[in-house]
């Protein structure tokens, strides 16, 4: 009788395929992973993506290009500002539009701003993936500060649609100055706890040093921008190579480390709040003064050719290409979204990792899935 | 490298291409035989070293399809734009780049996916966003009875 009992463990001979999404709550939206397991152990990753997909490159050809602004911010929804700078900078380069300093101070700071809130809530969202239910909380509790901002001066929280070609829908709330400075007093104050609470943590220390390594030529090859690219030492930031809107005038650092591990990719996030701060601070007592809006012929056409324009959002290289025939239509508008690349590298740098360690990882790449799929 | 000495570097390895300078980048129209050797070229060579694949995209001209590729050096800063057309619409095919920038993988699934343009050697083509059944929806003469966008 007792030679029969025999332990069995699933998956322990050969490879056996679980789905994880697209509605598990670790991939922060619509987002299906087919992972192949062995044991415990990643061997295989395929990304389904698609669930989204709305063909907003598809519906551009046949709007404005004001009307182009209102998609963008459907992509990337926690870097509206400057997905909506991307295509107007595009559109200006076109039509050689000289825009006054005060829109492109005023962009600066709120796509600061955005970077801002966009990386709280990486801050607030990968606790709670990693089981700290008090991140989430501390993380939104900041943000909400943001999107109070946002909303006084845009009268939107996320879907902003602030910068038009020509310059800003509206001209700053008088107490906009006032309340970012408070902002920025007040989240200086705080930031020590996101260190203490996470960063510090002994149990999410042994959990991301060391997981997920991404080599600084595998980073360059996948094309992987952003914090992500940064932490693996890939210098790829736009608002040092190309510097568009106000950037050429603020002095900051651009984050870099070489480990490439998930608790550096994560540790870049971190420390990018703090630049952004700074930035900020050298901006918000000299908004120049002028006009808030360019006038710009009723219907705008490119001439014909093509524009391209790269933008670094909170997540990485967000680049517009625009080709144009002359119409009020553009024939052509690619996105290339950050997220979208990034995501193609999951698969390389996830292998052999255990399943709990997959979370982790995934989690440090930030993805936004509207911005996937688009 | 300028945008001039750009220009002469590809003349010097492929004479057949089209050089112009671009409002911003130095453009280089070559034709789809040619792709794949010139970009392996341009990414090992040590003066030009372009290692990364900043931006893929596929364009419907109506005869043929087009692919332009935005590359930039890490190391040097400059950027340069490959352009390329398939012979014909009605199988349109192209040299995969996989081999030289692993990012292209995704891109050209997204290409393939939208524009139907396939890449020989690519290791894993397959539709990326769509179901098989759906047509090309980036092709100018695709209509969508359910969802009319065009006006």
């Amino acid at each position: 009788m007792e030679e029969i009992v025999k332990e069995v463990v699933i998956g322990e001979q050969e490879e056996y395929i679980i789905n994880m999404g697209p509605q598990h709550p670790s991939t922060h939206g619509v987002l299906r992973l087919v992972v192949s397991l062995k044991g415990e152990i990643v061997k295989n990753i395929e990304p389904h993506i698609g669930y989204i997909h709305r063909g907003i490159e598809k519906m551009c050809e046949s709007i404005t290009y004001p009307q182009i602004i209102h998609l963008t911010d459907r992509m990337d929804y926690l870097s509206a500002m400057m997905n909506n700078e991307a295509v107007c900078l595009a559109v200006e380069k076109g039509l050689e539009v000289e825009i006054p300093d005060r829109i492109k101070v005023i962009r600066t700071i709120m796509s600061e701003l955005s970077r801002i809130q966009s990386h709280q809530l990486f801050w607030a969202s990968y606790g709670m993936d990693m089981g700290g239910q008090t991140c989430f909380f501390y993380g939104l509790r900041d943000r909400e500060k943001i999107l109070d901002i946002f909303e006084e001066t845009t009268g939107g929280r996320m879907i902003v649609s602030y910068s038009c070609p020509g310059g800003l829908m509206y001209d700053i709330h008088p107490n906009f100055q006032k309340r970012v400075k408070d902002f920025i007093k007040y989240f200086r104050g705080v930031l020590w706890e996101y260190d203490a609470i996470l960063s510090g943590n002994v149990i999410f220390r042994e959990r991301t040093i060391g997981i997920g390594t991404l080599t600084l030529e595998d980073a360059v090859s996948y094309g992987i921008t952003g914090p992500s690219g940064r932490a693996s030492g890939f210098a790829c930031d736009i608002r040092k190579q190309e510097p568009y809107s106000a950037y050429d005038r603020v002095k900051f650092n651009e984050v870099l480390y070489t480990q490439g591990d998930t608790y550096h990719r994560y540790l870049a996030r971190i420390e990018e709040m703090r630049e952004s701060m700074n930035i900020i601070d050298q901006l918000i007592d000299n908004i120049p003064e002028g006009p808030y809006f360019v006038k710009m012929k009723p219907v705008i056409k490119l001439p014909e050719g093509e524009y391209f324009q790269r933008v670094e959002t909170a997540r990485g290289e967000l680049d517009v290409f625009i080709i144009s025939d002359g119409n009020k239509n553009p024939y052509r508008v690619k996105f290339r979204s950050p997220n979208f690349v990034n995501l193609g590298v999951l698969n390389h740098i996830s292998k052999d990792f255990k399943i709990a360690d997959l979370i982790a990882i995934a989690g440090s790449l930030d993805f936004v899935i509207p911005d996937i799929d688009r | 490298m300028d945008k001039t000495q750009l220009g002469e570097f590809v003349k010097s390895h492929k004479p057949d291409a089209t050089v112009t300078e671009g409002r911003q980048y130095t453009e280089i129209t070559v034709a789809d035989t040619e792709l794949h050797s010139l970009a392996k070229i341009l990414r090992e060579n040590e003066e030009t070293l372009f290692d990364f694949l900043v931006c893929l995209t596929g364009v419907d001209y109506g005869d043929v399809f087009g692919v332009i590729y935005h590359l930039r050096s890490t190391r040097h800063g400059h950027m340069i734009v490959l352009k390329t057309k398939t012979s014909e619409r009605e199988k349109p095919v192209l040299n995969s780049v996989c081999d030289i920038w692993n990012t292209a993988e995704f891109h050209e699934r997204e290409v393939y996916d939208l524009l139907g343009v396939k890449f020989n050697h690519h290791p894993d083509l397959r539709r990326l966003f769509l179901d098989s059944s759906w047509g090309f929806p980036l092709r100018k003469d695709y209509v969508d009875d359910i969802n009319i966008v065009s006006k």
